[in-house]
């Protein structure tokens, strides 16, 4: 797995990850994976191409594997794996799954209208 | 209460509720190490009797607990539960409870491609390792169902969770609400099969009653009735009232009912400890005074009873009783006598049942009124009221209490016979029935049976006085029965004909003496004559005898002057001294 300058893999997590770049519009995304299971190392990789996709430069990746640290499950409400929060802009998004769907996505990061 | 099969402890151990009742009806508690499935429609209680199954996992058994919410938030979990008596934050606080609220906001979730729950055993596993659980409540897990799409993913995951729970040794209670046609709404029993309680709030009649069943225990044997059971300040009580067997012990003593002539009327010494007491009659027949008659008289022996009145209030009934000589004041502020006043429609007959059960468990009386029965029958109850009766009597049987029940019967009904039917689970029945004679109404009572001793088959007439009740005798003769003032006249008309009949005797004897005496006369008269007639006859045989020897004389000097020879004369002198 390679990671892209701005997503920090399986780090213990700062209370508020620094844009490395100065960004307009910050998408601030957190993935939730447990191991490297098929599903995680699917959606991190599905994830990395979205952003690249999509949100060229916008974005920032963090990555929590809970089977390190099972304790951030709770603070955002995490059940299904993998899941990506966005944090930020609020309100908070959550998309389950390992995100093959593009469209999907889009949906849940609000960058396509819902229906 | 029964005792927990002993032998199903060899097949699997199972883990203690410590809720009241449940692990008697259960043998001993949940199967230890696997998933309790426990639904009921909303409102029937199944957070509380999770929690609690923590909470006293907790402070009594040393098993320390994770509730894992999906419905109510720590806080709002921790204020409901507060009024139960449950103090969560100091559990948590002591690291014996670990309460984990989930959230899922189906808007706020967007689902792409494939995911599985791995994020909740995680968050489940930490809570459980974190505090060493050894109980695990998932309260309402069917909530995915509604926060998350793809069921089929959710199926597949819980059928792990289930399972993962088990490898994990951990004792689970999952809830589920009611489905339509299914036991859960999406069908948690196919998964949880060990196991399953059902919870249910029922109103019949506007009166709400809970029960619980246990529809199954793999591998165990279980009561599998409906038992009713109450949610109270200190928490949940199931009554497992009819796994009882009739094995009470019995005892011998007896029990003073309070009128003595009554106890003459039993046998000469009263009820027997620990019997129940039916005293059924029409309407204003004196059954409320016979039972405060026997509740007073436990009093002041210095036992300990318990009033249920349901038609009066404590202080009515005292007053009331203060009329006829009853001063039960003296023994409330003692601490003997205890009043429940309840209407009856306050609670369900579940209700009633439970909190006469905690009554009677908390104030240890020995003997226990219940005034009146029939009142709990409201529209067509009927055999719901006698399943509690019966539950009632038994309960106050293996307690060793003596039941005093009093039971209406409406005038139009037969006399023997109850409203409840109750009639042969009570060991001592008191007829009271009124006597109408001549515009006047008394009451009659006599004892219509009493198992175990030789009672009186007697009517005897029931007064009121100030002294309390009194029993009289009633008149039985010729012109029936009678009571009160027909029995007085008729009292009366005796005394007069039996004056008379003095009367005459003495005059009979008077009679008899007078002609004695005249006769006695006539006697002594006869008897004079007689001795007249005797003294003639004397006095006539001497003056034979004398006029004889003087013939003889003359005849001898007749011969001496004839010259008779001397040995002629001689002999007949010999023959005369012979």
């Amino acid at each position: 797995m390679s990671a892209t300058p701005t997503a920090r893999k399986a780090t213990p997590r700062k209370t508020k990850p620094a844009p490395r770049k100065a960004i307009s519009a910050a998408i601030v995304l957190r993935l939730y994976v447990a191991g490297q299971t098929p599903k995680s190392l699917a959606a991190f990789a599905n994830l990395k191409k979205f952003c690249v996709a999509h949100l060229a430069g916008r974005y920032q990746i963090e990555v929590i594997d809970l089977l390190k640290n099972p304790q951030l499950a709770r603070g955002d409400q995490i059940l299904a794996i993998p899941t990506l929060v966005r944090k930020l802009p609020e309100p908070v998004r959550k998309i389950i799954g390992d995100l093959s769907n593009t469209e999907r996505v889009l949906i849940g990061l609000d960058l396509l209208p819902r229906g | 209460m029964s005792k927990p099969e002993q032998h199903s402890r060899t097949q699997f151990s199972k883990v203690p509720t410590g809720i009241k009742g449940l692990d008697e009806i259960t043998g001993g508690g949940l199967p230890k190490a696997r998933p309790t499935l426990v639904c009921g429609g909303a409102g029937c209680g199944k957070t509380l009797l999770a929690m609690e199954f923590l909470v006293r996992g907790a402070t009594r058994f040393n098993e320390p607990g994770v509730f894992m919410a999906f419905e109510e938030n720590a806080q709002d979990l921790t204020q409901n539960v507060a009024s139960l008596g449950f103090d969560l934050k100091d559990l948590i606080a002591r690291n014996k409870l670990v309460v984990d609220f989930v959230y899922i906001e189906r808007s706020e979730i967007e689902e792409s491609g494939e995911y599985d729950l791995e994020g909740l055993f995680i968050r489940l596993a930490h809570a459980i390792d974190t505090i060493g659980a050894k109980r695990v409540v998932l309260d309402t897990i069917e909530s995915l169902f509604s926060g998350l799409p793809n069921p089929l993913i959710l199926r597949a995951e819980l059928r792990r969770l289930f399972r993962w729970l088990k490898d994990k040794g951990v004792t689970a209670i999952i809830t589920g609400e009611r489905g339509d046609l299914t036991l859960t709404r999406q069908g948690l029993e196919e998964y949880v099969s060990d196991c399953v309680i059902v919870l249910d709030h029922r109103v019949s009649d506007q009166v709400s009653s809970r029960r619980l069943r246990v529809i199954k225990y793999r591998g165990s044997t279980h009561g599998t009735n409906e038992y009713p059971f109450l949610i109270d300040e200190s928490g949940f009580s199931v009554l497992p009232v009819t796994s009882l067997s009739l094995h009470q012990t019995v005892s011998t003593k007896r029990v003073p009912t309070g009128v003595v002539r009554l106890d003459a009327m039993l046998g000469g010494s009263g009820y027997y400890r620990g019997s129940s007491v039916l005293v059924s009659g029409t309407a204003g027949t004196g059954k409320t005074s016979i039972a405060a008659h026997f509740v007073e008289a436990a009093c002041r022996r210095g036992e300990r009873a318990i009033y249920f009145a349901f038609e009066e209030s404590p202080n009515q009934i005292m007053r009331n009783m203060r009329s006829i000589g009853i001063d039960l004041q003296p023994w409330v502020k003692k601490g003997l006598l205890q009043f429940q006043a309840n209407r009856p429609t306050f609670y369900g007959l579940e209700m009633h049942l439970t909190m006469m059960h905690k009554a009677v468990k908390v104030f240890q009386p020995q003997v226990v009124a219940v005034d009146p029965l029939n009142s709990f029958i409201i529209g067509g109850n009927m055999t719901d009221v006698k399943a509690m009766l019966m539950r009632l009597v038994d309960f106050l049987k293996v307690n060793q209490v003596t039941g005093f029940f009093t039971s209406l019967t409406s005038g139009a009904g037969v006399l023997e016979s109850t409203d409840v039917s109750i009639s042969s689970l009570i060991d001592t029945w008191l007829l009271l029935r009124d006597i109408e004679i001549d515009g006047e109404r008394n009451r009659g009572i006599y004892v219509l049976k009493s198992r175990g001793m030789a009672h009186s088959n007697q009517i005897r007439e029931l007064l009121l006085t100030d002294n309390g009740v009194e029993l009289r005798d009633v008149y039985v003769g010729p012109g029936g029965v009678l009571t009160g003032s027909a029995r007085l006249a008729q009292e009366a008309q005796e005394m007069a004909a039996q004056t008379a009949r003095e009367q005459e005797k003495e005059r009979r004897k008077f009679e008899l003496e007078r002609k004695r005496k005249a006769l006695e006369a006539q006697i002594a008269a006869m008897r004079a004559e007689l001795e007249i007639q005797e003294a003639e006859t004397l006095n006539m045989l001497a003056r034979e005898q004398e006029r004889e020897k003087q013939l003889t004389q003359e005849r001898v000097d007749m011969g001496l002057s004839r010259k008779a020879d001397v040995a002629a004369r001689l002999t007949k002198d010999k023959g005369k001294s012979k």
